[in-house]
């Protein structure tokens, strides 16, 4: 994608891009799993007979077989169909919390870089200020002091990812501001919110995708950091930091409890990360080719 | 300089002030009492109680005596051991986790910085190709990941290294692994980026032309340039290594402030987790502005927008 080249067809820029993207071999591995992992979790019930919260306690913890395929644990409950339940949760907690942090960080972003001057200048001192907060241990305080809410858990990481969100967007504004297209908006009269909404935001949006796909990963980190510390997601729901948390504690006698919840909850951040990486390569200008 | 040097000094207060203020609201405000739970305890009990502590009064004046005590660096009693203060309890916990986090960003520096190094010498090709590879498991593999594998392979298959426990030096080895792993990653990838950004400039040509060797020009011109963004990814390293150390003393069973700081939250001990936030975020943005000042040092341009 060369920005001297003049854009002719429309779609030339989204075609281009996708081309690029599917040349990046580890972009698209990583594209397919998640594919993969998603379509698994949200058809949870439709692939495992067993239950999540259902106890089995006279079967007890049991090796993987043919039963149950990655075994059970201690409660004798089957733990693929956990991990299946527990990736909605990450899933769900990931994509929301970068829904909220969108809603915040794009309008911010592109408000404060499009009118420029003193307001500008206002609302990315407040950005630093917050930026320099020890924010994860707010939200900790947080699930402590209300009560372990998955509602809040989505708001409060929300909260603070916008920032990172803002600070990109206003960069790209105020470089978009200065354009042809925009000058024209002007000349013919429209209004500064139909400026910033339609025709400022479109032209940002591969940002945009790049950076949620970077965000997403974030987030389910963050989600299974408290999961594990025993902050965030509470049993008998299912959440991989809880699954690692319940491994972890019995890995000596049971070791098959922690391995393929560790397993699949890298490979889910390994496929992102690179699925993030191709997409900025293919579409973030200031990664030209061949750089990563 | 000093003029900037001051400034960012200035700004500290009002950021620790904000973060002080919504902490101590949050959890006054919260539903229920720090002794509400305890069922064995009679109201008049825990009205006394109350008033010992100076709960009774409006809590504008609790936050007011709070700040005032605060500035005499008085952090107040705990709840949960009601024998010891606050300041105790992180006097005797500081210097453990001091070690670890030292300990920790020292191996993902040498680590970082060397890998980063190596990568961008030849890009690529397989030098290249396997530390970044490796970088990127390192990211993808959280310390709570990393940590309890470590301890199966290490601790529990060979029975190399202890499982558990922070007395013996090599009780070191698996904690900083643990926690420096995922910031030795990021910093070989930045040093790797701004590395092959250097590494063309004219003056590295000269350099060169000069007859200096290569580890000269690697080490005292490309690399001092090239370490920028790697100090200014040291202030965001230093709160994640704070918050990883919650996790990696938990898994390990060190007893240091991050472990404090969990068993606080689980047993609502609000005066300690209230004053171990407030040192957090005194650490998190004193060494925030440090960074801030030693890229003012480095890079002369970044004091003139300041």
């Amino acid at each position: 994608m060369s920005s001297t080249e003049p854009k002719a067809r429309k779609s030339s820029l989204w075609a281009d891009s996708w081309k690029q993207l599917r040349k990046n071999r580890a972009a698209i591995a990583g594209l397919v799993i998640l594919i993969i992992l998603i379509a698994a979790s949200a058809a949870a019930p439709l692939l495992t007979p067993y239950s999540y919260e259902e106890q089995n306690l006279a079967l007890g913890p049991v090796r993987p077989s043919l039963d149950h395929w990655l075994g059970t644990d201690t409660l004798g409950r089957d733990l693929f169909t956990r991990l299946l339940y527990g990736g909605r949760t990450s899933f769900l907690v990931g994509i929301c919390a970068t829904v909220v942090s969108l809603l915040i960080g794009v309008p911010y972003g592109a408000i404060s870089g499009y009118i420029g001057g003193r307001v500008d200048s206002v609302m990315m001192r407040i950005v630093d200020i917050l930026y320099t907060m020890p924010f994860t241990i707010l939200v900790i305080i947080l699930m402590v002091v209300f009560g372990r809410n998955i509602l809040l858990l989505f708001g409060a990481i929300g909260a603070i990812q916008w920032l990172v969100m803002a600070r990109i967007i206003r960069g790209q504004v105020l470089a978009l501001r200065q354009q042809a297209f925009v000058e024209s908006a002007i000349a013919i009269g429209a209004s500064r919110r139909r400026i910033i909404f339609t025709h400022i935001i479109p032209n940002v949006m591969g940002i945009i995708i790049v950076y949620t796909t970077l965000t997403i990963p974030h987030v389910m980190l963050m989600e299974t950091f408290l999961s594990f510390l025993g902050l965030g997601i509470q049993p008998p729901m299912s959440s991989w930091g809880l699954l690692i948390k319940d491994g972890a504690s019995v890995m000596e006698s049971y070791p098959w409890l922690l391995i393929s919840p560790a397993l699949v909850f890298s490979l889910t951040l390994f496929s992102m990360n690179f699925l993030g990486d191709g997409l900025r390569d293919a579409l973030d200008p200031r990664f030209s080719k061949g750089r990563s | 300089m000093i003029k900037f040097i001051l400034k960012r000094l200035l700004e500290l207060i009002p950021v620790l002030l904000i973060s002080i203020t919504i902490v101590f609201f949050m959890i006054r405000l919260a539903p229920g009492g720090p002794f509400t739970e305890e069922k064995s305890f009679s109201a008049e009990a825990i009205a006394r109680l109350n008033e010992h502590y100076g709960l009774d009064k409006p809590i504008l004046v609790q936050y007011g005596t709070y700040l005032g005590n605060l500035l005499k660096g008085d952090l107040g009693p705990s709840f949960q051991y009601p024998s010891r203060s606050v300041n105790e309890i992180i006097a005797e916990t500081f210097p453990v986790s001091l070690e670890l986090g030292a300990l920790a960003m020292l191996f993902a520096l040498i680590v970082g910085l060397l890998a980063g190094i190596v990568a961008s010498l030849r890009p690529n090709t397989v030098q290249d190709h396997l530390p970044m590879g490796i970088a990127m498991t390192g990211i993808c593999m959280p310390s709570f990941v990393l940590g309890p594998i470590l301890i199966l392979i290490f601790g529990l298959w060979f029975r190399w290294l202890n499982a558990s426990g922070w007395e013996t030096a090599s009780d070191r080895i698996l904690p900083v692994i643990t926690l420096g792993s995922a910031y030795a990653a990021y910093i070989s990838r930045l040093t790797r980026g701004s590395m092959l950004e250097v590494l063309p400039a004219d003056y590295i040509r000269t350099a060169r032309a000069k007859g200096l060797s290569e580890g000269k020009v690697i080490f005292k011109h490309a690399l001092k340039n090239a370490l920028l963004p790697v100090v200014s990814f040291l202030g965001p390293a230093t709160a994640g290594i704070i918050t990883g150390s919650f996790v990696v003393e938990t898994i390990f069973n060190i007893p240091g402030m991050g472990r404090m700081f969990v068993l606080g939250a689980f047993n609502r001990d609000y005066t300690l987790i209230l004053g171990l936030v407030v040192f957090f975020a005194l650490l998190v943005v004193l060494f925030n502005a440090l960074v801030d000042i030693l890229l003012g040092l480095l890079n002369p341009k970044l004091r003139m927008d300041a």
